[in-house]
């Protein structure tokens, strides 16, 4: 059997197994086992059998009990016990997830699992997001779409989150699928309105159509006009907050009346609260509403639309999620005030209204669950959220002036509050420009619950700024105390130390994020050589070269991807790395073309791969082999 | 391999406070990446200079004397764009603007940038700005004639989505009309100077 949980063989160049052909039931271990599984998260080889199938009977069955399993991680596991398990799994597995749209090839993938109703991808690595890598980077939709178009032509549900998609690549979804139901389009970008256009005149089962945080040209294309004029929609879901585009509202009105199963809403922008108001009458069974700009600006006395929008907000039984609040118009927040005992999300992030207009509605908000505001929110705001919302889960504290000039209207004493108030907190993102070891001692001893601590402290190298220590402590007594947590992003002052908390603690630690941290190798040493359920390192601007790089070659095969920006690496070492695991594909990308010495590495992502090096990289990014 | 960490008692928050913008956009005290003023262990080079990637400390010993130069950190604070861009400058009392990030792209350049249109006084910054990001040279510019004098030239689109030249129009027009910078090169940029 073999040692590792990923599947990766432990001696690649077994030859196939003898004939398969017995009597006996398929749990015969023999050598039906040692051949890799292909799945979104693992990563080792697969090779092709022609082997006769033993016991037809107990496929059946096994197929019958198997299409209950819906966790892919199970089903990896199942996968693995033997070629027939192998087999049947593949065949009644219908949500196919890639994790690192270059881990494997679709030809790979699709030959594999030939019944996939449902495909999410993943593809440019997190940090792609804040500009470090260039823009052509790759991540593209196109050799996918093309071959599902073949391989899965009863596919209902795509997913994307980081690729670049093209208005080509949407025609092609819409002309191939029949079926399709569901597009949900997270940080992507290289489509139009145009592109939207096609999906939504040609895709007549559409029931989701999610855009979330992506970059859509606008064409000046009437999309929204684009769906089925006549007859009910399908429609449950229609998120378009990102698609910076002018929206012709009476198709907008027309679309809503047609669509009696639409729950979720999430306006642009462009409609005014005099048209959110007559939307919010036409569909008063929506459950998740965008409020899109929230402002009135031809208001002729401010406000004055302030009552209809209160009563047709009232008449919204089910409204549970709001966002939205883009350009708030404070003369309109009291109209929410009738829905927020409801509420259980909240996004008040885009809102940059005052820390007390922020307190007056939260206050109406028992039964909040998730919560994302500004820093604007203040310390104050905080301690309210701490005493008013015993229920909290998520929290999300985004700095409302990204260049961190300002003091910080929040910090250890928000985060403290909220630690004394929200027990139940599983996951939290806080931005700050100080923070102290003691109120991060404090979460970690009030939410034992916490599965992901992303604490940022924009000031570099910031310490604790009452005892002047590094935070070394605040997060150590994290990994500690909160045994769940499987998500951490440090920052502030780190020695070494905090990493060896990290490394000594976080067994469970899936994802790490590290910025300006840590003294020397050895920091990342520890985690390398501590954290055995690590998936996703990101690590920029530290001191970690070769060395610490080297200390990590027993795990790399079992993670998705690690990225080094700005740290001490060399091609040399980057090298070593190649030679020593074949299967990984180790991309060095370059700030520059033009002027770099050959001795730095600016940008080392690196990730486990079937396929070998990629073939659509551009001119800064270097494969090394 | 690393020289000790010493920390001092009295820490310099605010000389150690590390600030994005450009200089002469505040009146305070100004601060370069790395001051040598704490006793730090050598910082890791942030700056997306290749020519000043350092190994060497020269760096340090010079910020205490050199005029302070405020790079740009590149992706920090960990914020999408899409959120940054989001955040309008209020129309009430708020006398720090939220910022108006635009993004700036170059002919040739792999990479895209992003700048806050709020820091700069005026087009001289500007321009300025971009030739040290990019690492190029703006000409000369004329009303009749554009800019002379380089391969380059600064556009952007505006709100209706036409591309324009860079300084055709008042600054404060140009601020809150410009959706994305461009520098284009080559004949299309000559083109764009003459007989418009």
């Amino acid at each position: 059997m073999r040692k590792d949980r990923t599947g990766i063989s432990q001696d690649d160049d077994r030859s196939p197994p003898a004939d398969l052909r017995g009597a006996e039931s398929s749990n015969k271990t023999r050598n039906c086992c040692g051949v890799g599984s292909v799945s979104g998260s693992t990563g080792p080889i697969s090779m092709e059998f022609q082997a006769p199938c033993p016991d037809q009977v107990l496929e059946n069955v096994l197929e019958n009990v198997l299409q209950f399993l819906s966790s892919r991680r199970d089903r990896n596991a199942a996968s693995l016990v033997c070629k027939s398990w192998w087999r049947v799994e593949a065949l009644t597995r219908s949500d196919l997830y890639i994790g690192n749209c270059y881990s494997v090839s679709p030809r790979r993938a699709m030959s594999r699992f030939s019944r996939v109703q449902s495909v999410s991808i993943k593809g440019r690595p997190r940090f792609a997001d804040f500009n470090l890598m260039p823009i052509d980077w790759g991540a593209h939709f196109t050799p996918w779409v093309t071959a599902m178009a073949s391989a899965y032509p009863w596919l209902e549900k795509v997913y994307l989150k980081r690729m670049s998609v093209t208005d080509d690549d949407l025609a092609l979804l819409a002309e191939s699928f029949p079926s399709f139901k569901e597009l949900v389009i997270v940080c992507c970008d290289g489509f139009s309105t145009s592109g939207l256009a096609i999906v939504a005149s040609d895709c007549r089962q559409l029931k989701v159509l999610d855009l979330i945080e992506s970059e859509v040209t606008d064409d000046d294309v009437d999309w929204i006009a684009c769906f089925p004029e006549s007859g009910a929609t399908c429609l449950e879901s229609l998120i378009f907050d990102c698609v910076e585009c002018s929206i012709n509202f009476d198709a907008l009105e027309s679309l809503v009346v047609r669509s009696p199963s639409l729950k979720k809403l999430r306006l642009n922008c462009n409609v005014s609260i005099g048209q959110l108001c007559r939307l919010i009458v036409r569909a008063p069974q929506l459950t998740h509403l965008g409020t899109g700009s929230y402002s009135s600006p031809d208001d002729a006395v401010p406000g004055e639309h302030a009552s209809d929008l209160q009563s047709a907000l009232s008449a919204c039984k089910s409204l549970v999620c709001l966002s939205g609040f883009k350009e708030m118009l404070p003369d309109y927040l009291p109209a929410i005030y009738p829905v927020c005992a409801n509420l259980t999300s909240l996004n008040f992030s885009y809102a940059n209204i005052h820390s007390d207009q922020i307190i007056s509605v939260i206050f109406h908000c028992h039964n909040l669950q998730v919560l994302w505001v500004l820093d604007s929110i203040r310390d104050e705001g905080l301690q309210a959220v701490a005493s008013t919302c015993k229920d909290l889960r998520e929290l999300r504290v985004f700095p409302l002036d990204a260049r961190g000039d300002n003091e910080g209207p929040v910090s250890d004493v928000g985060l403290q509050a909220i630690s004394e108030g929200c027990r139940k907190l599983r996951s939290i993102l806080y931005f700050c420009q100080h923070m102290t070891n003691a109120a991060v001692i404090a979460m970690s001893r009030n939410c034992p619950d916490l599965e992901v601590f992303r604490l940022c402290i924009i000031a570099l190298h910031s310490p604790d700024h009452v005892t002047g220590k590094p935070m070394d402590e605040g997060f150590g007594a994290i990994v500690m105390n909160c045994k769940k947590l499987t998500r951490l992003a440090v920052s502030g002052l780190l020695t070494d130390r905090a990493f060896g908390y990290i490394g000594k603690y976080g067994k469970l630690l899936r994802t790490l994020s590290v910025a300006f941290a840590g003294d020397s190798d050895m920091g990342l040493k520890y985690v390398l050589e501590g954290c055995p359920r690590l998936q996703k390192l990101e690590i920029r601007d530290s001191p970690f070269g070769d060395a610490a790089l080297h200390s990590g070659l027993h795990h790399y095969y079992n993670m998705r991807f690690l990225w080094m920006s700005s740290c001490r690496l060399s091609p040399k070492g980057c090298q070593e790395i190649v030679r020593a695991l074949p299967r990984l594909v180790v991309e060095v990308i370059k700030h520059d073309v033009a002027v770099c010495p050959d001795d730095t590495v600016d940008i080392l992502y690196m990730y486990r791969s079937l396929e070998g090096p990629r073939d659509d990289a551009p001119k800064v990014v270097t494969i090394l082999q | 391999m690393e020289s000790k960490v010493a920390y001092d008692n009295d820490l310099n928050l605010k000389a150690t406070e590390l600030r994005l913008g450009l200089p002469g956009t505040d009146d305070r005290e100004e601060q370069t990446l790395f001051s040598a003023r704490n006793n730090k262990r050598p910082l890791p080079d942030t700056s997306k200079e290749c020519g000043s990637k350092k190994k060497s400390d020269a760096q340090h010993v010079d910020n205490e004397t050199a005029p302070p130069t405020k790079a740009q950190i590149v992706g920090w604070p960990p914020i999408r764009s899409y959120r940054k861009n989001n955040l309008q400058p209020k129309k009430s009392d708020q006398a720090e603007v939220a910022g108006i990030y635009v993004k700036v792209s170059m002919d040739g350049a792999p990479y895209l940038r992003k700048i806050d249109l709020g820091i700069y006084q005026g087009y001289p910054e500007l321009l300025k700005a971009l030739e040290s990001m990019f690492k190029f040279t703006i000409g000369e510019y004329s009303e009749r004639e554009g800019y002379k004098g380089s391969e380059y030239a600064p556009t952007y689109e505006d709100k209706d989505g036409d591309w324009m030249l860079v300084g055709d129009v008042p600054w404060d027009m140009f601020m809150s009309s410009c959706k994305r910078l461009r520098i284009m090169k080559g004949s299309e940029a000559r083109g764009l100077g003459c007989g418009v």
